[in-house]
């Protein structure tokens, strides 16, 4: 299975510039790449892209040559740079990890989650903690493939660490695809087995 | 460094501060946000806060200053140039001999040209000053008059560094400059800071980024849970763990990327429930019976500070 | 002036919290006062509906009594006490007040959802009757109601209803426009949740204060057109003894010195809105708990 980006073009109206153009990009089942660009760019429209979030105006996104469906649990899963926008203030993080699905004790015990955090709101748990839940709320949903748009940028070095090694260590157990996005050089390389410049894959026929 | 001979122009020294917090609907309690925390900044130097973001950090710059919001209870010393920072002191002096280059370019005002932002109140002619900045920092000269949100993230956030060089200030404190900005253009802006603290001025460069923070530098002030658990010159992080003092900095610096990439267990324990004893030894790997009773005070150790009973 | 401007501003600082009152939080505090306006209203309103027709009888041997202590209020022209009857009249402004305001507020909180969730025609169509609504003054808006619906007390309750939701109705539509561009709520779609779940689960708890604190907000103004509009005599019948009917009953005998039938129902009227306003603005401050931390 492989998650495909088809001469893609994106903007938001009509009179505006284009943010995405003619991009073409692929990430294969149980491989992780890397998306690296100054800021700007355009890094986190291609995320939203991928996971369907956006619609590109031009071109399609595919996996496994279909387009992604709207209904269901998207098989593409973003997580965001800034978790605290993404889980709701009102709701105890309980119910943030339930709204994935079925709760996977084992991962939260990698995550280093601690069950009295379950009850708290997301304003008593510092950026860290709450990144945590995130990661653990898009990789219990079951989805084959991971958006990580700059997920450890606001996070200290050795939380970072034990993020992404839960997370690759799922990706291998699961054989998911990882689109990497960030700017820290170290980061992907560490993380990724190809890493493409994403000016390098605009206006291109194929990568 | 030589200019240690001087005295310090900011001492800030067993500074705590506590919000009172609401805890479900209607309890409150105090949460202890920043704990026991020490530093000096001497003129001509950058001391980098490094530590992970939510933590606090941005805190203490609200404490230099002198704006911290009125639920905030602050207790222990700091001294600007010898003199004690008293709110009257605090209020003369910032914007003028202390400067903040805020977190956010919200921090603009949205209804204000941003040239006329940058000038200030305080001097009556900073115009020729100011355009010397903008063009240094690579502003045209168009943009003085524009408003914040004409400008795009980055050329706002030059806008708020020219800000805070114009006041023509002794000490600045950065907050997060960096974030939003390319690899060129955050080294650009350290190079500022740099020459800024060439000039014999000094800056407090709060940062979550290490890497950065040790690209420009001078010392490197640790951040863990709410206080300062180790200095270190710059130089030692270059070495690496043999050279740094502090279990969590060595911890530190093997989770970098292009290290070792290594994670300890434990999360950073929170304001509301910090541990008793040395803030890091539920995570710490050489921990005595002694570090979970008594809290280790700070004591210099090759050429650094650290706050550990066990660091040699 | 300067003066002036610094009693003002304490006079604000303390405004809200009633009564300074040191040691509790402001939290703890806005709870109590909640708790005792509550039960301040309930009083009088039950009183009030307690209160047998007898004591309203008239009594001619007692008309145009001036305030003494067996008739605090004075009594009026047939002499029925003005207490008695003030209290009654204000039952019967209360209950419709309410009934008002709760109709008012559900079409308020339905007409925003609509207008944030349907299409973009729609969304315009309410705006425009939200703006068009909002435009004409109220009493002219809700006479005509009630004169078309032919008065009394369903003209009237209709008329209110019809002319207070606009306010609460742009509230919403604005709280869940923002929502809808939040994060978590984007997400949670990805997550495969449907529309009616994400407005349940997600939007309502940000919802509902807006709801509870807009409704009791709406109540005094509810209260205030009935009395205005029962005193012009588009209201309800001149034999309800609703507070707007004895205050217009009052303006025949001013002219006589009779200024006790009109300050004293005038007066208990002014305490009541004003008490269901420090309720509405108490319970804000104690149902959002994610106002700052004061």
């Amino acid at each position: 299975m492989c998650l495909k980006a088809k001469d893609i073009s994106f903007r938001y109206a009509k009179h505006q510039s284009w943010i995405v153009q003619n991009l073409n990009f692929c990430v294969e089942q149980g491989t992780c790449v890397g998306l690296s660009a100054p800021s700007g760019a355009g890094k986190s429209t291609l995320a939203m892209l991928l996971a369907g979030y956006l619609t590109p105006v031009e071109g399609e996104i595919l996996l496994n040559e279909k387009p992604l469906s709207k209904k269901g649990i998207c098989p593409v899963q973003l997580i965001y740079q800034h978790p605290e926008q993404t889980v709701n203030p009102r709701w105890r993080l309980r119910k943030v990890l339930e709204e994935s699905g079925q709760i996977s004790e084992e991962l939260l015990a990698a995550l280093g989650i601690e069950s009295a955090w379950l009850g708290r709101f997301p304003q008593e748990l510092s950026g860290g903690e709450l990144q945590r839940f995130c990661v653990a709320r898009a990789l219990m949903s079951g989805a084959p493939f991971l958006i990580c748009d700059e997920i450890s940028t606001m996070l200290d070095a050795i939380t970072q660490a034990q993020i992404w090694h839960v997370v690759c260590d799922e990706a291998k157990k699961r054989n998911m695809g990882i689109v990497v996005i960030t700017h820290n050089y170290h980061l992907a390389r560490h993380l990724c087995s190809q890493i493409y410049d994403l000016h390098k894959i605009q206006n291109t026929e194929k990568i | 460094m030589d200019n240690k001979q001087n005295p310090p122009i900011l001492e800030v020294d067993n500074l705590s501060i506590s919000f009172q917090m609401y805890d479900g609907r209607f309890d409150q309690k105090a949460l202890q946000i920043i704990s026991e925390l020490n530093i000096k900044i001497y003129a001509g130097e950058i001391l980098a806060i490094a530590g992970s973001s939510g933590s606090g950090k941005s805190l203490l710059a609200s404490a230099i200053l002198g704006i911290l919001p009125n639920n905030a209870t602050v207790t222990g010393k700091m001294c600007y140039n010898g003199q004690m920072l008293t709110p009257k002191l605090q209020k003369r002096l910032r914007g003028t001999e202390i400067a903040l280059v805020p977190q956010s370019v919200d921090f603009l005002d949205p209804l204000m040209q941003v040239g006329t932002q940058a000038d200030g109140h305080k001097k009556p002619f900073p115009t020729q000053k100011r355009r010397r900045f903008f063009q240094r920092f690579g502003l045209p000269s168009g943009i003085e008059k524009c408003y914040p949100f004409q400008l795009s993230g980055g050329m706002a956030r030059r806008v708020l560094v020219s800000t805070a060089l114009i006041a023509d200030a002794q000490l600045i404190i950065a907050d997060e400059p960096t974030p939003g900005m390319g690899l060129e253009q955050a080294l650009d802006t350290l190079k500022m800071f740099r020459e800024m603290a060439d000039d014999k001025k000094a800056v407090i460069l709060i940062t979550h980024d290490i890497d950065l923070a040790f690209a420009v530098a001078d010392r490197i002030a640790v951040f863990y849970a709410g206080t300062i658990v180790e200095t270190a010159n710059a130089h030692d992080f270059q070495i690496g763990p043999v050279a740094l003092r502090h279990p969590y900095s060595k911890a530190l610096w093997r989770a970098l990327p292009q290290n070792e990439f290594e994670s300890i267990a434990g999360v950073q324990p929170y304001a509301g429930n910090l541990p008793k004893g040395c803030l890091f030894a539920p995570r710490c790997k050489c921990k005595t019976p002694r570090c979970m009773q008594e809290s280790p005070p700070l004591r210099m150790l090759r050429g650094g500070e650290v706050r550990c009973f066990c660091a040699k | 002036m300067k003066k002036l401007r610094q009693w003002l501003f304490h006079w604000q600082q303390w405004k809200t919290p009633l009564l300074p009152m040191k040691r509790l939080n402001v939290r703890t505090k806005a709870f109590a006062l909640t708790v005792i306006l509550f039960s301040l209203i309930v009083t009088i309103y039950g009183v009030g509906i307690l209160i047998p027709q007898k004591a309203v009888a008239t009594d001619f041997a007692h008309a145009k009594q001036p305030p003494s202590w067996q008739h605090l209020f004075g009594t009026d022209n047939l002499g029925r006490d003005i207490l008695v009857r003030t209290l009654k009249g204000m039952s019967v402004s209360v209950t419709i007040g309410i009934v008002a305001s709760c109709i008012s507020a559900v079409i308020g909180i339905l007409i925003g959802i609509a207008a944030a969730v349907g299409s973009r025609f729609w969304d315009s169509v309410i705006n425009w009757l939200i703006d068009l609504i909002m435009g004409i003054p109220h009493t002219v808006f809700i006479i005509l109601i009630s004169f078309a619906l032919g008065r009394g007390l369903k003209g009237l309750l209709a008329g209110i209803a019809a002319t207070h939701w606009a306010s609460l109705a742009r509230l919403i539509r604005g709280e869940v426009l923002q929502l809808r561009n939040q994060h978590y709520i984007t997400v949670s779609r990805r997550l495969g949740k449907s529309g009616s779940w994400i407005l349940i689960h997600h939007m309502l708890p940000h919802l509902v204060p807006q709801f509870l604190v807009g409704l009791i907000l709406m109540f005094p103004h509810a209260i205030l057109h009935e009395a205005s509009i029962s005193f012009l005599g588009y209201g309800l019948p001149p034999e309800q003894p609703a507070v707007g009917i004895i205050l217009a009953e009052s303006m025949t005998y001013l002219s006589a010195g009779m200024w006790w039938m009109a300050v004293f129902p005038g007066l208990v009227l002014v305490l009541i809105v004003w008490l269901i306003d420090q309720l509405g603005e108490n319970l804000r401050r104690v149902i959002d708990p994610f106002h700052a931390q004061e």
